[in-house]
């Protein structure tokens, strides 16, 4: 059994006019030290799901079905104090934006300490001997100085090292780094990402890390999920999925990459938008953008506009497609009659 | 911190300039202190005489010059009704003053925060919306009107039957919505001499039940207000990524809320404070004439009524002086509490 577990996890936002399903039979496991990658366009669900591990969904959204199996424990069924004993303890997490995290009108230190002292029964003195050692780690200059300096004395790359470090205080299993470097300059994020990368298998940490940088995927991760309006809709290993995506949203994203275009043509990239949670298409929610669909013909189409599709394993990825299911059983005849 | 009180006292000077040429100017246009001095049956030659020995015939500037002067010593001239240097007038009046505005600074802040910081933790709860209802109608309710509504009710007294009296459970609610009165509400009772002009009303009991209609009604505009303001950006705070962040990273949310978004929620709240803590001081001029409170807005009212003009003049240069001052402690204290601001110029 792995580390994590979520399965068939259902987050809902309780809004006036009816429930807004932000996220639908999300299944993903996670073993330690293995770092998982969950990419998507802003608004699939990526940062809901992050958030909902640790039941940290702003109110009104809430988790309505699924589970969460972390360590042989059940968290979407703990109280909040029990929760508060794995939030930042064994199950961290690392903010998109550095700027707005930490609290400024706090110390460095204080936010360390308190972070510590939430955990552990330690004199103030221990505390700040952990955090002086974790700044270390995450390669501040000087960092004795920055224990007593507010968070408007750093700059954004500082303070993104720093809110590593707490990240790393109290040695978590898993670390969930929502778009950690997104606000970040172009120069520091390749650092940042590299820090991150370094201090995890240093310490043998899980990591979700969720992004809508592809590039950063394939560096950083061993296994990414693809999510679309709230389903997973492709998952595997992140070097199959990236040189061979079988889901047409995934070979869309991968052809938006600016590599992938001609020089001095225009930019490859995936027509329409993605639709409003509350307001999804029937059967597949990306049918009305497929490709595939044009070209399919009338019985395939009506399965997308009507049916939700399945999983189906392409070697060792997973994509949820009706095309996908179809191609994969018209290769294995021939390839039954050729022998 | 030298060159911020420096820079202080200086923006301090420049605003008690500005405040002195107003007070100066609108003593010409307050009637003619002659007519208020000598009697009916005095001949013009006389008044003319007087004007010229009072200085009043001089050009403006030379007028303002000597009243500048004059100022900085702490001399206003003398008192037409009270025959004083009007400095000990006001001085005698403002004890009274500065004793209601703390009764009721400290009412406002008592009350504001815990209210404002439960509205916002918990904005659904029925007791967050009667707080806010509440609010609402104290905001609209003139000061006076809610002095005069508290003096019926808890002074005078109300006696009320709309139920039958002579049954058990109408006597009954009769009495619930009766009051017996009884608070003082007039003056301030027999206040405790403390040194010079300062007597207190904070040493006995009795003199601090002088205090309470007093200070309700002058807090019933500011209290809401504030109790509004605390909750909305309170409500701002919580939503911020740092609450967030110190929740991922499994602090109490009592911590939460009183340390990282209530000292966050107050930097704003202080800045109006220290402003509204000057309107305070003007706002006692309702509050003090309905209680017959003798502080210095009642003595104010009753200087315009007289054509006191050297009282007026110097009313409102240490009504002008309190608002610096204030000001200049809220900016202190603001300093104090938010770091990114920088008062002692010492190295980052």
């Amino acid at each position: 059994m792995s580390l994590l577990d979520v399965n068939h996890l259902d987050v809902r936002f309780a809004l006036r006019g009816g429930d807004v399903r932000a996220l639908r039979d999300v299944c993903f496991s996670l073993d330690r030290g293995e770092r998982l990658g969950i990419v998507g366009e802003s608004g699939a669900g990526k940062s809901v799901a992050a958030f909902s591990l640790l039941n940290l969904i702003a109110k009104p959204g809430y988790i309505a079905g699924g589970s969460i199996r972390f360590d042989g424990q059940e968290l979407t069924t703990l109280s909040d104090r029990a929760l508060r004993k794995v939030r930042g303890h064994r199950m961290s997490m690392i903010f998109q934006d550095p700027m707005m995290t930490l609290n400024p009108v706090l110390t460095i230190g204080e936010q360390m300490v308190e972070c510590l002292k939430a955990h552990r029964r330690i004199s103030t003195r221990e505390a700040r001997g952990i955090s002086l050692n974790k700044l270390q780690q995450v390669q501040i200059p000087s960092p004795e100085a920055r224990l007593d300096q507010y968070p408007h004395e750093l700059s954004g790359g500082m303070r993104q090292r720093v809110i590593i470090a707490i990240a790393l205080l109290l040695d978590p299993d898993i670390i969930i780094a929502d778009e950690p470097t997104t606000a970040l300059d172009v120069t520091i994020q390749a650092e940042i990402m590299a820090l991150l990368l370094e201090l995890c298998e240093k310490h043998n940490v899980g990591l979700i890390l969720i992004t809508h940088d592809l590039g950063v995927v394939s560096q950083v991760t061993q296994r990414m999920l693809v999510m679309y309006a709230g389903r997973v809709i492709e998952q595997g290993p992140t070097r199959e999925i990236i040189n061979d995506p079988q889901h047409p949203y995934t070979q869309g994203l991968i052809n938006a990459l600016p590599q992938m275009a001609t020089p001095g043509s225009r930019l490859n990239q995936i027509p329409g938008s993605m639709p409003s949670l509350s307001n999804l298409p029937s059967g597949c929610a990306f049918h009305p953008r497929c490709s595939f669909v044009e070209r399919a013909d009338g019985s395939r189409r009506q399965a997308c506009h009507d049916q939700v599709p399945e999983f189906v394993t392409s070697g060792n990825c997973q994509a949820a497609c009706h095309m996908v299911a179809e191609m994969i059983e018209s290769e294995r005849i021939p390839a039954e009659e050729q022998d | 911190m030298i060159a911020f009180l420096i820079k202080r006292l200086f923006h301090a000077l420049l605003v008690m300039f500005v405040i002195s040429v107003i007070a100066f100017a609108i003593q010409d246009n307050l009637g003619d202190p002659i007519q208020q001095m000598v009697g009916q049956s005095v001949p013009e030659s006389e008044r003319e005489a007087l004007r010229e020995e009072l200085g009043l015939n001089d050009p403006f500037l030379v007028q303002y010059l000597r009243f500048a002067v004059n100022a900085a010593h702490f001399d206003f001239g003398y008192s037409y009704v009270f025959n004083q240097p009007t400095t000990d007038v006001v001085l005698r009046h403002l004890p009274a003053t500065l004793e209601l505005v703390a009764a009721t600074t400290f009412l406002i802040i008592a009350l504001s925060v815990p209210i404002g910081v439960y509205s916002a933790i918990k904005p659904r709860a029925w007791l967050s919306r009667f707080f806010m209802g509440v609010s609402i109608v104290g905001i609209s309710i003139p000061v006076f009107l809610t002095a005069i509504v508290l003096i019926q009710i808890f002074a005078i007294g109300v006696s009320w039957s709309p139920f039958p009296a002579d049954t058990g459970w109408g006597a009954w609610l009769n009495d619930l919505i009766s009051t017996e009165g009884g608070m003082p509400a007039y003056g301030r009772g027999d206040p405790v001499h403390v040194f010079g002009t300062w007597e207190t009303n904070f040493a006995s009991l009795e003199g601090l039940t002088y205090l309470v209609l007093p200070a309700i009604s002058l807090a019933s505009i500011m209290l809401p207000l504030f109790i509004r303001l605390i909750r909305a950006e309170m409500l701002e705070v919580l939503q911020s990524d740092y609450v967030k962040f110190a929740r991922a990273k499994g602090i109490s949310p009592r911590r939460i809320y009183f340390l990282h978004a209530l000292k966050n929620t107050m930097l704003p709240v202080i800045t109006v404070g220290g402003v509204q803590i000057g309107t305070l001081v003007a706002y006692t001029i309702l509050t003090e004439t309905v209680f017959q409170w003798p502080g210095m807005g009642l003595m104010f009212l009753d200087a315009i009524e007289r054509s006191d003009i050297p009282l007026i003049v110097t009313y409102l240069m240490i009504v002008g002086l309190i608002f610096v001052i204030t000001n200049t402690l809220v900016d202190l204290i603001y300093g104090l509490i938010n770091p990114t601001v920088k008062l002692t110029g010492k190295p980052a």
